[in-house]
């Protein structure tokens, strides 16, 4: 299986692809990707400077265009695929079905990966997605069990991208507006979630209170592990208890079950965190490097450690195990 | 030595290194950090491409492990050295272990990782915090490299001198 | 100013109400003069279909009986065999037509008169006519989509009918995970239909007591209710052909002859507002994702003398 590598800089790219990434997938610096954060991302100059980078080492680009065009301002998406054809890309991640039929019609050589924000969960619509763009693979949105992949994969008439490490969104991919009821920008329109110029981290007491658009998504005791101030992760109060509504702070880590996914027919494992430094994008992509590699008793050895990178320091299956639900 | 040290670096200084800093005059700090600060920022102009509009707001760090703040303005290049008491207002403000401060300079540790197991705290302008992260991330600073550069004919021997701190001072906390 | 007016649509219930009680919701809709279409059936959750099944022939005959044009809803997320089966039995089965909410129905409608329901994303007017081409007749936008954008998608294909979301708790996301049944200390699997324990939703307070969202089975709603009542003439200019009246556990009957009232001039906007408030008491109302702000905000009318009647 390919190992599908994040990257939100130029140096973060070098680092994956000298860690044993198959293809690495980045984004322009502006709202055509879901990782549209401030100092974040790719010039067109320096993607050129990368994908040459990874061409000279055998390592794919795969260049993330997952957000949905603004009616009215389309030209800004379609001008990203162009370059991004242009400069080179293996492959784009495309999310907006327009989007998507301009690139089949425009680019129709350029390999069409469909993102997970499309949110195509099942067969009949990975296959509508196939036939009506010409799409080469679909990147699974993290509502399925394992067991529901591998009754999917013999159906579908393309490769299956799977999330196998990283974070980890709780609702549906490309369906969710939490953010945007919070804080006006969405991860569909403007390509953030909980953006950080909504966040608010104050002391009250000993407790660390992080607030988004002026709602308390978490309060934090001194010393107790912390996530990122979203929606989904944050604790609230329900009837008469205090707990997480929707999950805990936490990061997916499925290479437990790499080799059902493998037998399943999965083709790619994707990284997720294009906001992360280099530094853990060195690690993370080296230990699954290597973890692939390994028998399933080695494996845990292996990977141990990373959970301490993880939001909360702890990592789960999420929906790939069917008691998540 | 992995090449980089991304649980390590929470190391609180040893009161035998942090006493002596704290009790250097405050003016001898002052130039000793904007020498090395105005050597960096010339070699790294990068920094402010990533930076955008956020290079004209205060960014504060305070060691927790030392009795310093310093504040920066990126786009003013300027640096100014005050001990905590002064409580200098800034636009943005991280804290943590001087060497987990020096290690996210240098992109060496993920800051998200340090954020998560709360070695590192952040307030204000979380867009400010977030871009200068990732500028500094991408822009390749090199401690002892950078300060080498400075030393002029001296280049050589003091990157050597300060690759050996960072290495044992790294070491020790893996 | 055009003289049609805007058309007034209920969407499906979003909640899990008695079978029996949702048959008589209905009914009393049929009654209802001010309702122009109606488009039912379960949208959320698949393990509740068996609930509203026996009622679905009795309900839509008497609907259309009295003059409603009735559509069927497909589920929003399809994950399961049986969600797929049941998705493809209602496209090639129904009587009446359907309305897309995930790309499986709209793959699979492809060539028939149809529906697109706000659960799939059209943010352009690209998007749009590539629906249209394949058979859909109006789309319903999805909440979250500002007036600018609306505006620009109907430029872009005016030959359809577009449909907005005027009133109701918003839909903002949907879950594998049943954080409705796990609030109750029950797995999704064995979650004994606790969501039908709250025929409105269950309240999500912030930590500080701020009223925040609503869970209702997988779906997570809004506290807010959103409410686009003074945005009537704006949303009729900007081409929009049907407003969206989703059901909460209130007399939808009465709200949608506010609305109707409003668009028709024999009320304004603030009496309508009040109305409304009485009709639907408690719940604070919004309207910031039509002013291209903070979903939860309230973006007050413009003063009196700028309103036109709609």
């Amino acid at each position: 299986m390919e190992l599908i590598c994040p990257a939100g800089t130029p140096s973060a790219f070098r680092e994956a692809v000298d860690a044993g990434a198959d293809a690495v997938y980045c984004g322009f610096r502006d709202e055509t990707n879901a990782r549209n954060f401030p100092g974040l991302n790719f010039t067109r100059e320096e993607l050129g400077t990368s994908i040459a980078y990874g061409k000279a080492r055998g390592v794919q680009t795969y260049v993330a265009l997952n957000t949905f065009m603004r009616a009215g301002s389309e030209a800004l998406w379609y001008g990203a695929a162009d370059d991004a054809v242009r400069l080179g890309a293996d492959a784009l991640i495309v999310a907006d079905l327009a989007l998507m039929a301009y690139i089949a019609q425009h680019h129709p050589q350029q390999r069409l990966h469909v993102s997970v924000q499309a949110s195509a969960s099942n067969a009949d619509a990975i296959n509508f997605l196939v036939q009506t763009f010409g799409a080469k693979r679909l990147v699974l949105p993290r509502v399925l069990t394992v067991a529901d992949i591998a009754a999917l994969a013999p159906k579908v008439a393309c490769e299956l991208e799977v999330f196998a490490f990283g974070g980890l969104c709780v609702m549906a991919e490309g369906r969710c507006s939490l953010s945007s009821y919070a804080t006006g920008l969405s991860p569909n329109m403007q390509g953030v979630c909980s953006p950080a110029s909504h966040v608010r981290y104050r002391e009250d007491g000993a407790e660390m209170v992080s607030e988004l658009g002026g709602y308390t998504i978490n309060r934090f005791a001194a010393e107790e592990p912390a996530g990122y101030p979203t929606l989904c992760k944050g604790r609230f109060h329900i009837a008469d208890d205090d707990g997480y509504a929707f999950e805990d702070p936490v990061s997916l880590d499925v290479m437990d079950h790499v080799d059902a996914l493998r037998d399943a027919g999965v083709t790619a494992l994707k990284i997720e965190g294009r906001q992360r430094g280099k530094a853990y994008v060195a690690e993370v992509v080296s230990r699954l490097r290597q973890a692939l590699a390994a028998t399933p008793e080695q494996r845990p050895a292996l990977l141990d450690h990373l959970r301490l990178l993880s939001e909360g320091q702890r990592t789960t299956a999420g929906a790939y195990e069917k008691k998540w639900r | 030595m992995e090449k980089f040290n991304l649980l390590g670096a929470w190391m609180i200084l040893p009161k035998a290194i942090s006493h002596p800093i704290n009790h250097m005059p405050l003016p001898l700090l002052q130039q000793g950090t904007r020498l090395v600060f105005d050597q960096m920022l010339r070699q790294h102009p990068n920094l402010f491409d990533r930076l955008g509009s956020h290079a004209n707001k205060s960014f504060r760090f305070t060691p927790t492990d030392l009795d310093l703040s310093f504040l920066v303005v990126p786009a003013q290049r300027r640096i100014t050295v005050s001990r905590k008491s002064a409580q200098m207002a800034a636009d943005a403000s991280t804290g943590g272990p001087l060497l987990t401060l020096l290690a996210l300079l240098e992109g060496q540790i993920d800051g998200d990782a340090m954020f998560f197991a709360r070695s590192l705290s952040i307030a204000g302008d979380m867009e400010a915090v977030l871009a200068l992260r990732n500028a500094l991330d991408d822009s390749g600073f090199d401690l002892p490299r950078d300060l080498g550069q400075a030393a002029g004919p001296f280049a050589h021997l003091v990157t050597r001198m300060a690759e050996a701190v960072r290495r044992r001072a790294l070491v020790g906390l893996v | 100013m055009d003289a049609t007016k805007l058309k007034i649509t209920l969407g499906p219930v979003p909640y899990l109400w008695d079978g029996a009680a949702w048959r008589d919701f209905y009914f009393r809709i049929a009654d209802c003069a001010w309702i122009d279409a109606v488009t039912l059936g379960e949208v959320v959750c698949s393990k509740r279909i068996h609930f509203i099944q026996p009622f679905i022939d009795s309900v839509t005959a008497r609907l259309a009986e009295a003059g409603k044009e009735v559509t069927l809803a497909s589920m929003a997320m399809v994950t399961l065999e049986r969600e797929a089966l049941l998705t493809r039995r209602l496209v090639q089965a129904s009587a009446w037509p359907v309305e897309a909410n995930d790309l499986s129905a709209l793959g699979l409608l492809a060539g028939k008169p149809h529906l697109v329901g706000p659960f799939v994303n059209v943010y352009n007017g690209a998007t749009a006519r590539i629906l249209a081409a394949r058979g859909a007749t109006r789309i319903c936008l999805g909440p979250e989509l500002p007036l600018s954008s609306v505006a620009e998608i109907i430029r872009d294909a005016p030959a359809m009918d577009f449909e907005v979301f005027a009133f109701g708790r918003l839909p903002l996301a949907v879950s594998a995970r049943c954080a409705h049944a796990r609030a109750k200390g029950h797995s999704k699997d064995n979650c004994q239909f606790v969501c039908q324990d709250d025929p409105d939703g269950l309240a999500v307070d912030t930590l500080d007591g701020q009223s925040f969202l609503t869970l209702n089975g997988v779906q997570t709603m809004s506290h807010t209710c959103q409410v686009l009542l003074a945005e009537l003439p704006v949303l009729r200019r900007a081409g929009v052909t049907h407003i969206r009246l989703s059901p909460q556990h209130c007399d939808m009957a009465d709200v949608a002859e506010v609305f109707a009232d409003v668009r028709d001039g024999r009320i304004d906007t603030a009496e309508g507002e009040t109305r409304l408030r009485s009709i639907y008491p408690g719940v604070p109302f919004s309207n910031g994702f039509h002013h291209g702000t903070v979903g939860a905000d309230w973006v007050p009318p413009a003063p009196v003398a700028q309103q036109v009647p709609a």
